[in-house]
Protein backbone atom coordinates (compact mmCIF):
# COMPACT_ATOMS: atom_id res chain seq x y z
CA UNK A 1 0.00 0.00 0.00
CA UNK A 2 2.65 1.91 0.99
CA UNK A 3 4.66 1.21 -1.84
CA UNK A 4 1.39 2.59 -4.27
CA UNK A 5 1.32 5.75 -2.58
CA UNK A 6 4.93 6.48 -3.13
CA UNK A 7 4.56 5.38 -6.68
CA UNK A 8 1.89 8.14 -7.27
CA UNK A 9 3.21 10.42 -5.35
CA UNK A 10 6.17 10.08 -7.57
CA UNK A 11 3.93 10.32 -10.51
CA UNK A 12 2.42 13.51 -9.53
CA UNK A 13 5.93 15.14 -9.14
CA UNK A 14 6.86 14.15 -12.43
CA UNK A 15 3.88 15.01 -13.99
CA UNK A 16 4.03 18.46 -12.44
CA UNK A 17 7.79 18.88 -12.97
CA UNK A 18 7.37 18.33 -16.29
CA UNK A 19 4.55 21.61 -16.51
CA UNK A 20 6.88 23.71 -15.06
CA UNK A 21 9.21 22.75 -17.68
CA UNK A 22 6.27 24.00 -20.64
CA UNK A 23 8.40 26.30 -22.52
CA UNK A 24 7.46 30.40 -20.75
CA UNK A 25 9.76 32.62 -22.49
CA UNK A 26 8.14 35.39 -23.95
CA UNK A 27 7.33 36.74 -27.52
CA UNK A 28 9.38 39.48 -28.86
CA UNK A 29 6.80 41.44 -30.61
CA UNK A 30 6.61 44.40 -33.39
CA UNK A 31 8.18 44.86 -36.80
CA UNK A 32 11.13 42.31 -37.56
CA UNK A 33 13.03 42.26 -40.99
CA UNK A 34 15.17 39.41 -42.54
CA UNK A 35 18.56 40.93 -42.84
CA UNK A 36 21.14 38.84 -45.15
CA UNK A 37 24.55 39.21 -44.64
CA UNK A 38 27.76 37.21 -46.06
CA UNK A 39 29.61 35.74 -43.21
CA UNK A 40 33.01 34.15 -44.30
CA UNK A 41 31.77 33.81 -47.53
CA UNK A 42 28.31 32.10 -47.11
CA UNK A 43 24.80 34.15 -47.24
CA UNK A 44 23.44 34.10 -43.63
CA UNK A 45 20.00 35.31 -43.07
CA UNK A 46 19.30 36.57 -39.91
CA UNK A 47 16.38 38.49 -38.14
CA UNK A 48 16.70 41.84 -36.87
CA UNK A 49 13.91 42.78 -34.34
CA UNK A 50 12.34 45.72 -33.55
CA UNK A 51 13.97 48.00 -30.81
CA UNK A 52 12.87 51.08 -29.07
CA UNK A 53 14.67 54.02 -30.66
CA UNK A 54 16.94 56.95 -29.03
CA UNK A 55 15.02 59.56 -26.93
CA UNK A 56 15.87 62.53 -24.79
CA UNK A 57 13.00 63.65 -21.56
CA UNK A 58 13.97 65.16 -18.82
CA UNK A 59 12.51 63.78 -15.43
CA UNK A 60 10.30 64.65 -12.12
CA UNK A 61 14.06 65.76 -10.80
CA UNK A 62 14.69 67.82 -13.80
CA UNK A 63 17.69 65.48 -14.55
CA UNK A 64 17.74 64.41 -18.48
CA UNK A 65 17.31 61.16 -19.41
CA UNK A 66 17.72 59.47 -22.76
CA UNK A 67 17.34 55.73 -23.66
CA UNK A 68 21.03 55.27 -22.60
CA UNK A 69 19.89 55.28 -19.02
CA UNK A 70 17.99 52.31 -19.53
CA UNK A 71 20.68 50.34 -21.18
CA UNK A 72 20.98 47.16 -19.39
CA UNK A 73 17.68 47.56 -17.64
CA UNK A 74 14.16 45.81 -17.67
CA UNK A 75 11.49 47.99 -17.86
CA UNK A 76 8.17 48.52 -17.95
CA UNK A 77 6.78 51.70 -20.34
CA UNK A 78 3.30 53.73 -20.28
CA UNK A 79 1.93 57.37 -21.80
CA UNK A 80 -0.43 59.13 -19.36
CA UNK A 81 -0.65 62.59 -17.92
CA UNK A 82 -1.24 64.12 -14.86
CA UNK A 83 -4.27 65.73 -15.28
CA UNK A 84 -5.92 63.05 -16.83
CA UNK A 85 -9.74 62.25 -15.06
CA UNK A 86 -10.49 59.07 -17.28
CA UNK A 87 -8.33 55.90 -17.16
CA UNK A 88 -4.37 57.64 -15.72
CA UNK A 89 -5.83 56.70 -12.08
CA UNK A 90 -6.32 53.26 -12.26
CA UNK A 91 -3.80 52.52 -14.36
CA UNK A 92 -1.11 54.34 -11.85
CA UNK A 93 -3.14 52.37 -9.09
CA UNK A 94 -2.32 49.09 -10.56
CA UNK A 95 1.39 50.49 -11.41
CA UNK A 96 1.90 51.10 -7.83
CA UNK A 97 1.81 47.20 -7.60
CA UNK A 98 4.88 46.51 -9.99
CA UNK A 99 6.98 49.43 -8.39
CA UNK A 100 6.01 48.14 -5.08
CA UNK A 101 6.70 44.61 -6.18
CA UNK A 102 10.28 45.59 -7.71
CA UNK A 103 11.81 49.14 -6.29
CA UNK A 104 14.50 47.64 -5.01
CA UNK A 105 15.48 45.59 -8.35
CA UNK A 106 18.88 47.34 -9.50
CA UNK A 107 17.70 45.74 -12.94
CA UNK A 108 14.16 47.09 -13.13
CA UNK A 109 12.58 50.42 -14.08
CA UNK A 110 9.24 52.29 -15.31
CA UNK A 111 8.78 55.07 -17.19
CA UNK A 112 5.80 57.03 -17.87
CA UNK A 113 5.86 59.51 -20.25
CA UNK A 114 3.67 62.75 -20.64
CA UNK A 115 1.61 63.30 -23.62
CA UNK A 116 1.09 66.63 -22.29
CA UNK A 117 3.87 68.48 -21.47
CA UNK A 118 3.05 71.53 -21.78
CA UNK A 119 1.33 71.41 -18.64
CA UNK A 120 2.93 68.57 -16.81
CA UNK A 121 6.39 70.43 -16.10
CA UNK A 122 8.92 68.95 -13.72
CA UNK A 123 7.27 70.57 -11.23
CA UNK A 124 3.64 68.54 -11.78
CA UNK A 125 5.52 65.81 -11.75
CA UNK A 126 7.52 66.13 -8.80
CA UNK A 127 4.43 67.01 -7.15
CA UNK A 128 2.24 64.14 -8.64
CA UNK A 129 5.28 61.41 -7.88
CA UNK A 130 5.32 62.69 -4.48
CA UNK A 131 1.38 61.85 -4.02
CA UNK A 132 1.93 58.67 -5.78
CA UNK A 133 4.58 58.09 -3.01
CA UNK A 134 7.07 57.57 -5.24
CA UNK A 135 10.81 58.26 -4.23
CA UNK A 136 14.20 56.76 -5.40
CA UNK A 137 15.04 56.21 -9.33
CA UNK A 138 12.90 53.25 -10.29
CA UNK A 139 9.58 55.48 -11.41
CA UNK A 140 10.69 58.04 -13.58
CA UNK A 141 8.46 60.47 -15.00
CA UNK A 142 9.73 62.03 -18.57
CA UNK A 143 8.10 64.96 -20.19
CA UNK A 144 10.07 66.06 -23.37
CA UNK A 145 9.11 67.84 -27.07
CA UNK A 146 4.98 66.29 -27.59
CA UNK A 147 5.91 65.65 -31.17
CA UNK A 148 8.46 63.16 -30.06
CA UNK A 149 6.74 61.59 -27.57
CA UNK A 150 4.09 60.91 -30.13
CA UNK A 151 6.16 58.99 -32.41
CA UNK A 152 8.08 57.19 -29.83
CA UNK A 153 4.69 56.07 -28.66
CA UNK A 154 4.49 54.49 -32.07
CA UNK A 155 7.51 52.29 -31.42
CA UNK A 156 6.02 50.97 -28.23
CA UNK A 157 3.09 50.12 -30.57
CA UNK A 158 1.11 52.67 -28.52
CA UNK A 159 -1.28 55.03 -29.74
CA UNK A 160 -1.61 58.65 -28.20
CA UNK A 161 -3.07 61.68 -29.82
CA UNK A 162 -4.96 65.22 -29.04
CA UNK A 163 -8.59 64.85 -28.81
CA UNK A 164 -10.55 68.06 -27.82
CA UNK A 165 -13.90 66.37 -26.93
CA UNK A 166 -11.89 63.60 -24.68
CA UNK A 167 -11.99 64.17 -21.13
CA UNK A 168 -8.66 66.24 -20.36
CA UNK A 169 -8.39 67.03 -24.10
CA UNK A 170 -6.41 63.49 -25.42
CA UNK A 171 -6.62 60.00 -25.70
CA UNK A 172 -4.80 57.51 -24.88
CA UNK A 173 -4.02 53.50 -24.52
CA UNK A 174 -4.22 52.28 -21.63
CA UNK A 175 -1.18 49.72 -22.46
CA UNK A 176 1.81 48.83 -19.95
CA UNK A 177 4.51 48.14 -22.45
CA UNK A 178 7.66 45.40 -20.73
CA UNK A 179 10.58 46.31 -22.28
CA UNK A 180 13.80 43.70 -22.21
CA UNK A 181 17.61 44.76 -21.54
CA UNK A 182 18.28 44.51 -25.61
CA UNK A 183 15.00 46.98 -26.04
CA UNK A 184 12.80 44.68 -27.44
CA UNK A 185 9.09 44.77 -26.94
CA UNK A 186 8.21 41.46 -24.99
CA UNK A 187 4.79 42.16 -23.83
CA UNK A 188 1.94 44.39 -23.85
CA UNK A 189 -0.54 44.46 -21.01
CA UNK A 190 -3.81 46.14 -20.32
CA UNK A 191 -2.86 48.66 -17.41
CA UNK A 192 -6.53 49.18 -16.51
CA UNK A 193 -7.22 45.34 -15.52
CA UNK A 194 -5.83 44.43 -12.17
CA UNK A 195 -5.36 40.78 -13.57
CA UNK A 196 -3.14 41.61 -16.44
CA UNK A 197 -0.71 43.43 -14.64
CA UNK A 198 -0.35 40.55 -11.96
CA UNK A 199 0.46 38.84 -15.20
CA UNK A 200 2.76 41.82 -16.66
CA UNK A 201 4.93 40.80 -12.84
CA UNK A 202 4.93 37.27 -13.24
CA UNK A 203 6.46 38.27 -16.75
CA UNK A 204 9.35 41.08 -15.45
CA UNK A 205 10.45 38.09 -13.44
CA UNK A 206 10.68 35.50 -16.20
CA UNK A 207 12.58 38.72 -17.80
CA UNK A 208 14.67 38.96 -15.22
CA UNK A 209 15.87 35.14 -15.03
CA UNK A 210 16.70 34.91 -18.86
CA UNK A 211 20.31 34.57 -19.50
CA UNK A 212 22.03 38.17 -20.63
CA UNK A 213 22.40 38.17 -24.06
CA UNK A 214 24.77 40.65 -25.87
CA UNK A 215 23.47 44.31 -25.95
CA UNK A 216 21.05 45.14 -28.54
CA UNK A 217 22.08 44.48 -32.46
CA UNK B 1 -66.60 37.01 17.48
CA UNK B 2 -65.16 40.57 19.00
CA UNK B 3 -61.92 39.26 20.14
CA UNK B 4 -61.35 37.64 16.80
CA UNK B 5 -61.63 40.78 14.62
CA UNK B 6 -59.61 42.54 16.86
CA UNK B 7 -56.82 39.60 16.57
CA UNK B 8 -57.73 40.16 12.51
CA UNK B 9 -56.89 43.51 12.59
CA UNK B 10 -53.72 43.36 14.90
CA UNK B 11 -52.56 41.08 12.27
CA UNK B 12 -53.70 42.66 9.38
CA UNK B 13 -51.70 45.97 10.87
CA UNK B 14 -48.38 43.62 11.84
CA UNK B 15 -48.43 42.47 7.70
CA UNK B 16 -48.61 46.22 6.77
CA UNK B 17 -45.70 47.37 8.67
CA UNK B 18 -43.42 44.51 7.64
CA UNK B 19 -44.40 44.81 3.85
CA UNK B 20 -44.25 48.67 4.17
CA UNK B 21 -40.99 47.79 5.53
CA UNK B 22 -39.63 45.83 2.84
CA UNK B 23 -40.96 47.97 0.74
CA UNK B 24 -38.53 50.30 2.14
CA UNK B 25 -36.07 47.96 2.23
CA UNK B 26 -37.05 46.88 -1.54
CA UNK B 27 -36.54 50.21 -2.34
CA UNK B 28 -33.09 50.91 -1.00
CA UNK B 29 -32.09 47.55 -2.47
CA UNK B 30 -32.68 48.59 -5.71
CA UNK B 31 -31.07 51.96 -5.50
CA UNK B 32 -27.87 50.53 -3.70
CA UNK B 33 -27.38 47.75 -6.79
CA UNK B 34 -27.65 50.58 -9.54
CA UNK B 35 -25.26 52.96 -7.07
CA UNK B 36 -23.09 49.87 -7.67
CA UNK B 37 -22.90 49.60 -11.15
CA UNK B 38 -22.60 53.74 -11.25
CA UNK B 39 -19.87 53.64 -9.22
CA UNK B 40 -17.96 51.24 -11.55
CA UNK B 41 -18.33 52.94 -14.38
CA UNK B 42 -17.89 56.47 -13.32
CA UNK B 43 -15.91 56.98 -9.82
CA UNK B 44 -13.96 53.03 -8.99
CA UNK B 45 -11.18 54.64 -11.64
CA UNK B 46 -10.05 57.25 -8.81
CA UNK B 47 -11.55 56.33 -6.03
CA UNK B 48 -10.72 52.36 -5.79
CA UNK B 49 -13.10 49.79 -5.69
CA UNK B 50 -13.09 49.68 -1.97
CA UNK B 51 -13.34 53.39 -1.35
CA UNK B 52 -9.65 53.60 -0.47
CA UNK B 53 -8.64 56.62 -3.01
CA UNK B 54 -5.18 56.00 -4.45
CA UNK B 55 -2.23 56.89 -1.95
CA UNK B 56 -1.98 61.20 -1.60
CA UNK B 57 -3.77 61.97 -5.07
CA UNK B 58 -7.22 60.86 -4.47
CA UNK B 59 -9.24 60.90 -1.74
CA UNK B 60 -10.99 57.80 -0.14
CA UNK B 61 -14.49 57.36 0.78
CA UNK B 62 -14.11 55.64 3.83
CA UNK B 63 -15.07 58.93 6.26
CA UNK B 64 -17.83 58.57 7.70
CA UNK B 65 -17.80 61.84 9.77
CA UNK B 66 -16.98 63.69 6.95
CA UNK B 67 -20.16 62.13 4.41
CA UNK B 68 -22.36 62.81 7.60
CA UNK B 69 -21.32 66.28 8.09
CA UNK B 70 -21.81 67.17 4.36
CA UNK B 71 -24.73 64.65 3.81
CA UNK B 72 -26.60 67.42 2.03
CA UNK B 73 -23.72 68.74 -0.24
CA UNK B 74 -22.65 65.62 -1.61
CA UNK B 75 -24.91 66.13 -4.49
CA UNK B 76 -23.30 69.28 -4.94
CA UNK B 77 -20.04 68.02 -5.24
CA UNK B 78 -21.28 65.24 -8.20
CA UNK B 79 -23.17 68.24 -9.84
CA UNK B 80 -20.31 70.70 -10.05
CA UNK B 81 -16.98 68.93 -9.15
CA UNK B 82 -14.75 69.88 -6.79
CA UNK B 83 -12.41 73.09 -7.32
CA UNK B 84 -10.95 73.81 -3.85
CA UNK B 85 -9.03 71.42 -1.38
CA UNK B 86 -10.50 69.06 0.77
CA UNK B 87 -9.68 67.59 4.24
CA UNK B 88 -10.36 63.81 4.54
CA UNK B 89 -9.65 61.87 7.36
CA UNK B 90 -7.13 64.63 8.21
CA UNK B 91 -5.25 64.56 5.33
CA UNK B 92 -5.53 67.69 2.91
CA UNK B 93 -5.88 66.37 -0.93
CA UNK B 94 -5.37 69.67 -3.24
CA UNK B 95 -6.31 67.99 -6.47
CA UNK B 96 -9.23 68.95 -8.51
CA UNK B 97 -12.57 66.78 -9.36
CA UNK B 98 -14.11 67.29 -12.67
CA UNK B 99 -18.04 67.21 -12.60
CA UNK B 100 -19.66 63.34 -12.58
CA UNK B 101 -21.93 64.32 -14.94
CA UNK B 102 -24.43 62.28 -14.14
CA UNK B 103 -28.82 61.99 -14.00
CA UNK B 104 -30.46 62.94 -11.24
CA UNK B 105 -31.34 59.21 -10.41
CA UNK B 106 -27.77 58.32 -10.96
CA UNK B 107 -26.71 60.95 -8.48
CA UNK B 108 -29.00 59.15 -5.94
CA UNK B 109 -28.04 55.72 -6.45
CA UNK B 110 -24.42 56.40 -6.63
CA UNK B 111 -25.01 58.43 -3.36
CA UNK B 112 -26.84 55.34 -1.81
CA UNK B 113 -24.02 53.42 -2.33
CA UNK B 114 -21.74 55.51 -1.37
CA UNK B 115 -22.65 56.46 1.61
CA UNK B 116 -23.46 52.13 2.46
CA UNK B 117 -20.68 50.83 1.87
CA UNK B 118 -17.20 51.09 2.50
CA UNK B 119 -17.65 51.42 6.45
CA UNK B 120 -20.70 54.02 5.93
CA UNK B 121 -23.88 53.35 7.05
CA UNK B 122 -26.73 56.73 6.21
CA UNK B 123 -29.28 54.89 4.52
CA UNK B 124 -31.64 55.52 1.52
CA UNK B 125 -30.66 58.94 -0.67
CA UNK B 126 -33.33 58.80 -3.30
CA UNK B 127 -34.48 61.19 -6.12
CA UNK B 128 -36.04 63.56 -4.34
CA UNK B 129 -33.65 64.06 -1.72
CA UNK B 130 -31.22 64.33 -4.18
CA UNK B 131 -33.36 67.13 -6.56
CA UNK B 132 -33.91 69.03 -3.08
CA UNK B 133 -30.05 68.93 -2.18
CA UNK B 134 -29.10 70.31 -5.72
CA UNK B 135 -31.41 73.33 -5.15
CA UNK B 136 -29.01 74.27 -2.07
CA UNK B 137 -25.80 73.92 -3.82
CA UNK B 138 -23.55 77.11 -4.15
Amino acid sequence: MKVRILILAGLAIAISACKSNTNNALPILGNRTPVTKTVNGKAVTDTVYQTIPDFKDINQYGDSISSKNLNGKIYVADFFFTSCPSICPGMHRNMLNVYNQFKNATDFKIVSYSIDPKYDSVAVLKKYADKLGISGQTWWFLQGKKEATYKLAESYLTHVAEYDAAPGGHIHDGYFILVDKQKHIRGAYDGTQPDQVTKLIADVKILQAEPDQSIAQ
Amino acid sequence: MKALIVIGLFLMGITAMISCQSEQQMDFNRYYSAGATVYQTHCQNCHGDKGQGLAALMPPLTDTLFLKAYKNELVCILQNGLKKGIVIHGKTFDGQMPPAKLSLMEMAQVLTYVTNSFGNKQGLVNHDDVAKDLKGCK
